[in-house]
């Protein structure tokens, strides 16, 4: 074997060694919640990796004895208008942005860039305040407003960018050929724009089952409440010892998303930058 | 006097008059329309409730007086709403302009068929903008104007708590407390250091970890690109507070990887991970990286995927080393293209709030500091006076304070990167 082939062949040995390491950190602690999920008992210092009595007991318990159905309801139903809303949002103001000329653009994506440096969350007393005063307090539709409107400059600027990428002739030849502006835009633009969109989407559905603090700053009783505050307050108000059913319900919210993920990960990996070449 | 200043000079009269002169009759009577019901309310004494509310902030203690945080958060409304209504007013009276000036020109008045056709061709990114617009301004802009009109005011418990208790205006005070009152100096300072360090570290560290995750999976001589990938997005699909309150129970003192490594003897005693100070604040940013970089690589896949293979090869022919095409092709294409996204990493980062307080809600608990703990950053200190203390005013003052850094380090940084300077580039 001459050195050049053993260099490379060294080269392949480190890389998939490297690979498999990551693997490892990556994926352990996953492993290690869905094991949980199966122990008996409820301490999270006498759950083993591997069950040595597997049940399911926890998983009954979660569906017919607690809200955790009644959350998962919640939480699907936001999570869906969220998208929606931010979808239609993100594509009107990044549309307008990267397709049209118009006086003030400059300032006004300075300011949105700015805007956008100030978490939601920090204002979380001011939001209970004004959504108070809409009436909007303690309901689904606030908090799906508080999100979209949350979501708009960061995204604006992510679909923008990918927008650009898209050949301008493209509009120009359409727009001689007699199309409105409207159809430049849904005909035209849109379709090419389709993987940042899936990725917008697909971060706007994710994001409510993530998310605890404003929920809990806006939704106040119990059958108002998302996955994800109610497994926080289970881990919050039962310290540790209830640790094998905030696994077992861990494991069911991440499924769907994660299953969700690996459909659309050809979009999300290939997708953000695609566009560009299709003109 | 010429026409198109009388039209002009009319619509400044009163909304819609120089509509009428103009004979577009439709937008003539939404404008009066506007103006009518303008007159209406502000006849009506909301006008004088309004700066009345905002100036006093009440004046009738008790709990059947006023409210105070009720009467600020209406003046501030009234103030936008009437934003809104001069902005139509310049509106107004530019159309009654314009519109004449197209009919000296020869052109017949508008109808309501021609003013639809101007908002789809004319004004068209104009209303593509205007529901994000709206919401932007009730539900990002109010809550900034009314949070930084806190930072002025002494809101908080116990003493200044409305129902019951009047809120007032006190100036810089809480300004001036955060920067010299010992206590809260210390607390100050110590916080903003720390929570500057954890910024570039997380930042950098993330971007570098999912750009090298990328070139990994991308690279040539690797198989099952697309297993790799889905493998390492597993940190980024599961939910961040599952997957860091499980490393909060790992890392604990009597946790699994402790016992792990004591059972193995290869530690004689427990390593407080998340009690000692130092080592806490290691930890954080280690975790921060196996949840963070995952979403990098995912981004820059896609962008290594689409770098003109050409460059490469162009660059092979003139002899360039892997090195050379790394720092001179690679990193510039993605940087160019994440530019904007780096920053607003960079801000979400000094407030990432969830690593701090799922990870191990700012603790170690420091002695020395008012209400905060040893790992906690500007925004789970104020997230603590806020829940936990009820110390608004205080609280608004720091979230102000990391307003204005983190919006001027915005500005400055992006005005620099090429795609705002070259904006319509590619």
């Amino acid at each position: 074997m001459d050195n050049l082939q053993f260099k490379k062949l060294l080269k392949k040995a480190i890389m998939y060694a490297l690979l498999l390491m990551v693997t490892f950190i990556f994926i352990v602690p996953s492993i290690w919640i869905v094991g949980s999920s199966f122990n008996q008992g409820t301490n999270i210092f006498s759950t083993t990796l591997i069950p040595k009595n597997p049940t399911l007991f926890h998983y009954k318990e979660l569906l017919f004895n607690t809200d955790y159905p009644l959350w998962f309801g919640n939480t699907l139903k936001i999570a869906t208008l969220n998208m929606l809303l931010s979808l239609v949002l993100t594509i009107s103001t990044a549309m307008a942005f990267s397709r049209f000329k118009f006086k003030g653009k400059k300032i006004t994506m300075m300011t949105i860039l700015i805007l956008q440096m100030f978490p939601s969350m920090l204002a979380m007393m001011a939001l209970y305040v004004i959504l108070n005063r809409f009436g909007l307090l303690n309901t689904h539709l606030g908090l799906v407003i508080v999100y979209a409107t949350g979501q708009i400059p960061f995204n604006t600027w992510l679909v923008k960018g990918y927008l650009d990428a898209i050949p301008k002739s493209l509009d120009e030849a359409a727009r001689i050929d007699g199309a409105s502006n409207i159809t430049i835009v849904t005909k035209v633009v849109l379709p090419l724009a389709k993987p940042i969109l899936v990725f917008v989407a697909l971060q706007n559905f994710i994001g409510p089952w993530f998310d605890f603090v404003l929920p809990q700053v806006i939704l106040r009783s119990q059958d108002k409440w998302t996955l994800a505050l109610g497994l926080f307050r289970w881990v919050a108000d039962r310290a540790q010892n209830n640790f094998t059913m905030f696994a077992a319900g861990a494991v069911l919210v991440t499924i769907p998303i994660t299953i969700l993920w690996a459909i659309f990960q050809k979009h999300i990996v290939e997708g953000l930058a695609a566009g560009a070449s299709k003109g | 006097m010429n026409n198109i200043k009388k039209a002009g000079i009319l619509s400044t009269l009163f909304m819609g008059l120089g509509q009428f002169y103009n004979k577009e009759w439709f937008k003539g009577i939404i404008y009066a329309l506007i103006e009518v019901i303008f007159i209406v309310n502000a006849l009506n004494g909301s006008l004088y409730m309004t700066f009345w509310g905002l100036i006093t902030l009440g004046e009738t203690k008790g709990v059947k007086g006023d409210h105070s945080i009720n009467l600020l958060i209406n003046s501030l409304m009234a103030i936008i709403v009437l934003g809104l209504f001069v902005l139509v007013y310049f509106i107004n009276i530019k159309d009654a302009k314009e519109a004449r000036k197209r009919i000296e020109a020869g052109e017949k008045a508008e109808s309501i068929k021609g003013t639809l056709v101007r908002l789809n061709t004319t004004y068209f990114p104009h209303v593509m903008m205007a529901p994000g617009a709206l919401l932007i301004l009730f539900f990002t802009f109010l809550p900034i104007l009314f949070t930084t009109l806190i930072a002025f005011t002494n809101f908080a418990a116990p003493y200044h708590l409305p129902p019951g208790n009047l809120v007032d205006w006190v100036g810089f005070e809480n300004f001036v407390k955060l920067v010299t009152l010992p206590g809260w100096k210390e607390t100050f300072f110590g916080v903003f250091g720390w929570t500057l360090v954890w910024t570039v570290a997380t930042t950098v560290l993330n971007y570098f970890g999912g750009l090298g995750l990328a070139l990994l999976t991308n690279s040539k001589d690797i198989k099952f690109k697309k297993l790799w990938r889905t493998l390492f997005i597993v940190p980024y699909a599961i939910p961040a507070f599952i997957s860091l309150l499980t490393f909060r129970l790992i890392l604990s003192g009597p946790g699994p990887l402790n016992s792990t490594l004591l059972q193995f003897g290869w530690i004689s005693e427990k390593i407080p991970f998340l009690t000692d100070p130092t080592l806490a604040k290691i930890v954080v940013i280690v975790v921060y990286m196996w949840a963070g970089s995952p979403y990098w690589m995912a981004l820059m896949s896609g962008i290594l995927t689409n770098i003109d293979a050409s460059l490469y090869e162009a660059s092979d022919i003139d002899g360039a080393s892997k090195w050379q095409q790394f720092t001179k092709i690679t990193v510039p294409m993605v940087l160019f293209q994440t530019a904007p996204l780096l920053i607003m990493t960079f801000a979400h980062n000094f407030n990432n709030f969830g690593m701090i307080y799922l990870l191990n809600s700012g603790n170690p608990a420091n002695p020395v500091y008012k209400q905060a703990g040893s790992t906690d950053i500007l925004i789970s200190w104020i997230y603590k006076m806020t829940l936990e203390k009820q110390w608004y005013g205080m609280a608004a003052a720091v979230t102000i304070v990391i307003f204005l850094i983190v919006a001027t380090f915005a500005v400055i940084g992006f005005t620099q990167t090429k795609s705002f300077k070259e904006e319509d580039m590619i």
